[in-house]
């Protein structure tokens, strides 16, 4: 068992807050990643958990036990860095046995600990070669045997496929997803590559400037995004944002009319909008698709074609705008389209930026990666 | 197929180009022939009095202040007196144990201190470091009558272990300036990944720190060793005889009799010999860690 609370944590560097009061909470094998633009707080964040910086105010708890005041190695955890932080003057078996020498485990029973370690991760071959003979991904294979060697409660992970090659970043992607399931270990993991975040996570934590914008499952954040930011951060393409303009609402949601004067009605709660309200529209490249009847229309400024899919840029109002479009659509630069949106997959945000509540949820909101785990089992 | 204007020009003026290729690579050829010259002029400047005085120290009393020549008999007569006059081995002993003690108390002050001051730095760290190093400004003759009544007082008048302190305070700031810059170096993800394991400060500096800037600790210790050696202003003044160095032993042949040049050189050569022999010997390691962190 491994669990961590957050409450009301805070972190300042002098008269700079750069944590202002998370509270979290992450359950027993879950794997949790904490995502946002870079400086939003997440590495600190991390390090405030793993006992590398001190803690302002709040409490950290880990199995109903306070450790702010405990050492890095007090706190039962393990960290993979970025950089991947190993000795450089070591052989791989001793990387990953340090931990266990410090401790004062005998060579015989480190030797043996290492090796389970190294056979989870095919480090067997190298365990006699120092770091700098090894690759990036054997690097951080070996940063990563370093951690399961430890046998910790919680899984610390700061950016740590980031110094890889695409490719590589893929495959790593995949295997600590692997290792997640057979550890059956708590994991967090920071990044701000938002599709490590959607692929790898069980619950997603999204910060921005030091407070935590959401919380919530990948497909809860893609679908019901709390507020623009969110809405923004989570998926790719970006999503496109209109400035629109209410006109009335009711228990069906609330109509608004779009660039060109068409009026839309977006299924969401709009008790509190009044006519004449100016309201954003957010919606997601992949939900723009091309209709001759579309309420929207603009010319095409670039066309991006990937292959299986095509990515019109057109510029409305001022801003450009995505759609991403069927592969073998044959416009080009310059052509008058039109285009329009299931309203259902629209969003609607206030002057806050705050999202107005979407009358049904998504029926994949609450999916989790266990979830998707269930289901491929019971199709074997 | 058409040539283009430009592409006719291009092919006209190859030759031209060629020309001027080879007139830039004979330039080239002439500036470097002229840098390795100067090269050579400085170090042959630097090195000739330390060669003349070899030379001299092979001479006899007569040979050495006539005409200055190349051509003479060598005789080991200047040092075979040297020696009968003075003790060689007890001056050269004293000197590595007060070069090498004085390396051994400064680096282990050092080594915490420089710690401190880079992986747990303060505001005023840098303002520190530079008033540590200030000290080095001053002339040493400044304090030498309150150190040599206090070394009088306490006893530690022309004994090893008060020159030992001595060259340790002397070089404390140069050799922990030196560590901090190398322990500068050494990525603070490492000592982070050590702490998770679950090292304390000290394991962390033996198992990680100490091993991993180790060329920058041999280098300043070597740097140290080097300075210490050569020293003479407070050897000269706070000893006598029991605690003279090599230094003291040079001095004692330029006073009493007037200037003997050929024993003054043959003792001067076995003075120095060691140290040269040493430098010599780590000058990979020394050049390695006194440029190491000089290119980011």
């Amino acid at each position: 068992m491994a669990t961590l609370n957050l409450h009301q944590v805070t972190k300042s560097f002098g008269d700079t807050h750069v944590i202002k009061g998370v509270d979290l909470v992450v359950k027993d094998q879950e794997f949790v990643v904490f995502v946002g633009p870079s400086g939003c707080g997440k590495s600190t964040l991390l390090r405030m958990i793993a006992g590398l910086e001190s803690t302002s105010g709040g409490d950290i708890v880990i199995d109903d036990q306070r450790v702010n005041e405990l050492g890095p190695a007090e706190r039962g955890l393990a960290m993979v860095f970025q950089s991947y932080a190993l000795y450089p003057h070591m052989t791989v078996e001793d990387n990953m046995g340090f931990s266990l020498k410090l401790a004062g485990v005998s060579q015989q029973e480190r030797r043996q600990k290492v090796l389970e370690a190294a056979k989870i991760l095919q480090l067997e071959p190298l365990l006699e070669r120092k770091p700098k003979a090894l690759s990036g991904g054997q690097r951080q294979r070996v940063a990563i045997g370093r951690a399961i060697v430890r046998n910790p409660s919680i899984f610390l992970f700061d950016e740590p496929l980031s110094n890889l090659d695409a490719a590589l970043r893929v495959q790593m992607r995949i295997e600590l997803a692997r290792l997640h399931e057979e550890l059956k270990a708590t994991m967090i993991y920071v990044t701000h590559d938002q599709i490590e975040a959607m692929t790898m996570a069980d619950k997603i934590v999204v910060l921005q400037g030091g407070v935590v914008e959401q919380v919530g499952s990948p497909m809860e954040l893609y679908h019901h995004p709390r507020n623009r930011f969110v809405a923004g951060f989570i998926g790719s393409p970006k999503m496109n944002f209109l400035k629109v303009e209410a006109r009335s609402s009711d228990a069906q949601g609330v109509t608004v009319t779009v660039p060109g004067g068409e009026s839309v009605k977006v299924p969401v709660e709009g008790d509190a909008i009044t006519a004449g309200q100016a309201l954003e529209l957010g919606i997601r490249p992949e939900h723009l698709m091309l209709d001759d009847q579309g309420p929207l229309a603009a010319r095409v400024s670039v066309i991006e074609r990937l292959g299986g899919q095509t990515s019109l840029y057109v510029e409305m109002d001022g801003e450009l705008l995505t759609l991403m479009v069927d592969g073998d659509v044959g416009h080009r630069v310059g052509d008058r389209i039109r285009f329009g949106f299931a309203p259902s997959r629209a969003h609607l945000f206030d002057e806050q930026g705050l999202a107005l509540a979407g009358l049904e949820r998504h029926p994949l909101a609450s999916l989790t990666r266990q979830d998707n785990r269930a289901a491929s089992t019971a199709d074997a | 197929m058409t040539t283009s204007p430009s592409t006719a020009s291009a092919i006209r003026s190859a030759p031209a180009a060629a020309e001027r290729g080879a007139a830039a690579q004979r330039a080239q050829r002439w500036r470097k022939l002229g840098i390795t010259l100067l090269g050579w002029g400085v170090a042959l400047t630097i090195f000739f009095p330390i060669f003349w005085m070899i030379l001299t120290g092979f001479k006899t009393e007569a040979e050495a202040i006539a005409d200055p020549s190349l051509i003479f008999t060598p005789t080991l007569d200047s040092y075979v007196e040297v020696q009968e006059r003075a003790d060689y081995i007890k001056f050269a002993w004293n000197s590595v144990v007060v070069s090498f003690g004085s390396t051994l108390l400064a680096l282990l002050i050092a080594i915490p201190s420089a710690y401190a001051m880079a992986f747990l730095p303060t505001k005023r760290t840098k303002g520190t470091l530079l008033w540590m190093l200030s000290t080095k400004m001053l002339p040493s003759v400044g304090v030498l009558v309150p150190i040599y009544l206090l070394f009088r007082d306490i006893g530690l008048l022309d004994t090893r272990l008060g020159l030992t302190i001595v060259y340790t305070l002397m070089n404390l700031p140069i050799v922990v300036w030196m560590l901090y810059t190398f322990f500068k170096d050494l990525p603070k993800d490492i000592l982070e990944a050590g702490r998770m394991d679950g090292a304390g400060t000290l394991q962390e500096v033996w198992y990680l720190l100490l091993p991993l800037t180790l060329p920058g600790i041999a280098s300043t210790g070597l740097l140290s060793v080097i300075l210490s050696w050569n020293e003479a202003f407070w050897s000269l003044n706070l000893t006598t005889s029991q605690a003279a160095p090599l230094t003291a032993y040079i001095a004692s042949f330029s006073s009493p009799e007037g200037l003997f040049w050929a024993k003054l050189s043959a003792a001067s050569t076995m003075a120095i010999a060691p140290i040269l022999i040493f430098g010599w010997l780590t000058q990979k390691q020394m050049v390695r860690g006194l440029t190491f962190g000089a290119v980011k």
